[in-house]
């Protein structure tokens, strides 16, 4: 067992069940409604505060500096690090820049194509895939990285990272072979945790964790706030690979407006509690919303 | 072959606006196959224009021609003495027939009357489907013969990300993700094995990231 580099990596080395959180940058410069809300609701309850990587394809605020804001407030981030917009320069150096500035969690992910944000012109990168990202922190980790010198030599760094690196994988989708076949590729490649795409069904959910057994890494379930039923419905016609099981739509639709809050609370912590003996953690993601939080937590009696 | 379509008329005209006699060469190669440059498509594009602008009070005067292949000199270099006898040129050839007609006649404008779109195969009456980028480093023998790099909005080496539904990509419902095809076709040729091997990221110097390419096949010269 190597050194744990941040607070997540040793919480989960320790066997704890973790919960993380997550906060999406704004469209703009103003960031103190996002730094309140994660200072308000998630600090000290959660683990480690995800930050999504122009989420979407939407342009925001960038991930990165959102997290050291973080880092000041004594909050530890987990910086998402999407394929689309940067070449393998350009994510080596953001990789060496988030590291001197404190961040030891990167969740490497491919990210959602430039087609279904709000600068569909825009030219897509994807020069690295979400496993070649991690393949490449791994590099990094051990010095050099992934360009060479005229002999064919690797280049050596002068000081080496160290992350706490992370994947995604969707547990629910109709054909999942693929996803196991890319999560093994992205444990091999260096991923140490894995966050879930959002899962509704606990059974589903076991299913694919047995199915993922021989893989031995850590896997924090994700689960997407629910806000409302028109939402559920939403994500079931368009998010792939995310099911949203008719009682739960029912229970939502049932919920007077100013209760939906308390109701999206009991939703997420009676799902945290379901699938809390299925794996190491929880991955809470609320879109906004981070006011649940402490009742979620409540629920699912953590 | 080369897939393209036309540019619509109107577009043309603003192309051709500043001439009244004009010279409209087709292309007998991919672009009459795909129902694009041919001598069909010239026809018809002749005689909309000249309709275009009698209308708007413009007649232009546009002879056709169509060349076997507009990508090789010996079969332009006979398109001289038309060229000459005319304002300009609209070619009906794929972007690089185009470039090889204003390469040879310099004194005269050579404008491009199609959208190249891209190598693809007829997949249906009438549809095209892009199957090859050109990247000059060929990796269909890892997946089946199915090429993630051209057929994979996001271009992955190593499966599919998360956003295919009921195996269509991301961003398109009428196009089949194509890691989902390539693992049914791994599995249909029992060769699955292939992807867990992790695959490196490409190495993008045989493609046209250093700008245009040349080959020059020495064996083949005399």
């Amino acid at each position: 067992m190597t050194e744990p580099v941040s607070h997540l990596h040793r919480a989960l080395a320790a066997g704890q069940f973790v919960v993380t959180g997550e906060i999406g940058p704004p469209k703009g410069t103003n960031v103190g409604p996002c730094l309140h809300e994660a200072e308000a609701y998630l600090k000290g309850r959660v683990a480690a505060v995800n930050v999504t990587d122009i989420q979407t394809a939407v342009m925001r605020t960038g991930s990165m500096a959102m997290c050291k804001l973080l880092l000041e407030r004594g909050i530890e981030p987990v910086f998402q690090m999407v394929c689309r917009d940067r070449n393998r320069l350009a994510l080596q150096s953001d990789l060496l820049s988030a590291y001197i500035l404190g961040i030891r969690n990167v969740l490497a992910l491919t990210g959602d194509h430039v087609a279904m944000g709000d600068h569909p012109e825009a030219k897509p990168v994807y020069d690295l895939d979400s496993v070649s990202l991690l393949e490449t922190m791994t590099r990094l980790e051990s010095g050099s990285d992934l360009g060479h010198d005229f002999k064919g030599n690797p280049n050596t760094l002068d000081g080496a990272p160290k992350f706490f690196k992370g994947c995604c994988v969707t547990p629910c989708t109709d054909e999942v072979e693929p996803q196991i076949l890319k999560l093994e590729k992205k444990v091999a490649a260096g991923a140490q945790f894995v966050q879930t795409q959002a899962v509704y069904d606990p059974v589903a959910f076991e299913k694919f964790m047995k199915l993922i057994e021989h893989l031995k890494v850590p896997v924090l379930v994700g689960i997407v706030v629910l806000k409302s039923a028109g939402m559920a419905k939403y994500m079931n016609r368009a998010v792939p690979g995310v099911q949203v099981p008719e009682p739960l739509i029912k229970e939502l639709s049932a919920a007077p407006k100013e209760n939906l809050k308390k109701v999206a609370a009991e939703i997420a912590g009676r799902l945290v509690r379901q699938m809390k003996p299925m794996c190491q953690g929880a991955h809470l993601m609320t879109l906004g919303w981070d006011d649940v939080v402490p009742g979620i937590l409540a629920n699912a009696g953590l | 072959m080369i897939v393209a379509s036309p540019k619509p008329v109107t577009e043309l005209k603003e192309i051709v606006a500043a001439h009244d006699k004009i010279l409209f060469v087709g292309c007998g190669t991919c672009v009459t196959v795909c129902l694009a440059g041919g001598e069909r498509e010239v026809g018809i594009y002749s005689y909309a224009m000249r309709m275009a602008r009698r209308l708007a009070g413009r007649p232009i005067d546009i002879e056709q021609v169509t060349i076997e292949r507009q990508c090789e000199n010996e079969f332009i270099k006979d398109l001289a003495p038309a060229v000459e006898r005319n304002q300009a040129v609209l070619s009906f050839a794929c972007g690089a027939g185009v470039q090889a007609l204003a390469e040879r006649f310099l004194n005269r404008p050579v404008y491009a009357a199609l959208n190249t779109q891209f190598l693809g195969i007829l997949e249906d009456q009438a549809v095209w489907t892009e199957k090859c980028l050109g990247c000059g480093d060929c990796m269909l023998a890892q997946f089946g013969g199915i090429c993630p790099v051209t057929r994979c909005a996001k271009r992955l080496l190593n499966g599919p990300c998360g956003g295919s539904t009921e195996e269509c990509c991301e961003i398109d419902k009428d196009r089949p993700c194509a890691w989902q095809v390539i693992y049914k076709r791994l599995k249909g040729i029992g060769q699955l094995d292939r992807l867990e091997q992790i695959v490196p990221p490409k190495d993008w110097r045989p493609a046209w990231h250093g700008g245009a390419r040349k080959i020059i096949r020495q064996e083949h010269r005399v």
